[in-house]
């Protein structure tokens, strides 16, 4: 399964969830305010390293460019819309809301 | 169309579809829609498994009382789920327990399971929906 979260996680528990029922190895994927929790810096940037160790983590860059966040947690993958295709092409989908 | 190829059929429109319900009660939409679209799905013969995560288990927390709040309420439609067949009604275990909550304290039978084991359930389904 992909997972993608597009909540922000200083005020929902999305990704705490996602991160609690992905298996090891699934990818996540941060979209909309969900790529907030990729801005380094933050009271949430140990708790996304931790996801990082066990899940491949990605972030929308056109989702990154617009809230303004230059640098990504180190682990972050930042990919395209094109680079959501495949990965949607490559996995079915579970949209924690 | 023979008989056996109408039972084929049937087995391929067959999925399964996993609920994963988040939200509490009340507060918004989500809970009640959940249990509408389960329900719905249900109608149609689905291979349904509902997952109580999160602030999730509070919608089946008994004694639900919203009288005072202007709305209906829908802690008594649960038990039809019995009625639809649906009986893999899974809680988090973790999720319950810090809100403290037992299984004494909901309105219908549910299996509790730890994470990892509806973290594998999730892998094993066709469609999963979170509400």
């Amino acid at each position: 399964m992909l997972h993608t979260v597009s909540k922000s996680p200083f005020s929902h528990s999305a990704l705490d969830e996602c991160a609690k029922f992905a298996t090891k190895g699934s990818p996540i994927l941060l979209i909309e305010d969900g790529v907030l929790a990729a801005k380094p810096g933050t009271k949430y940037e140990e708790k996304l390293k931790a996801v990082i160790e066990k899940n491949s983590v990605y972030a929308l860059l056109p989702d990154i460019k617009a809230r303004g966040i230059g640098k990504l947690i180190d682990g972050v993958k930042p990919i395209g819309y094109d680079g959501f295709v495949e990965l949607v092409e490559q996995h079915k989908v579970v949209s924690w809301v | 169309m023979n008989e056996q190829e109408t039972t084929e059929q049937n087995d391929e429109n067959i999925k399964k579809i996993m609920f994963l319900m988040r939200k509490a009660p009340h507060g918004s939409i989500y809970s009640y829609e959940g249990l509408e679209t389960v329900l719905i799905v249900a109608a149609y013969d689905q291979d349904v498994t509902m997952a109580f995560i999160g602030d999730g288990v509070f919608a089946l927390v008994k004694d639900q009382d919203t009288d005072d709040i202007g709305i209906k309420g829908f802690i008594k439609t649960y038990p039809v789920l019995e009625q639809y067949e649906i009986e893999k009604v899974y809680v988090d275990r973790q999720s319950m327990t810090e809100r403290g909550l037992t299984v004494d304290d909901f309105a219908i039978d549910v299996i509790v399971k730890d994470s990892d084991e509806i973290a594998t359930l999730i892998e094993d389904q066709h469609a999963v929906i979170s509400y």
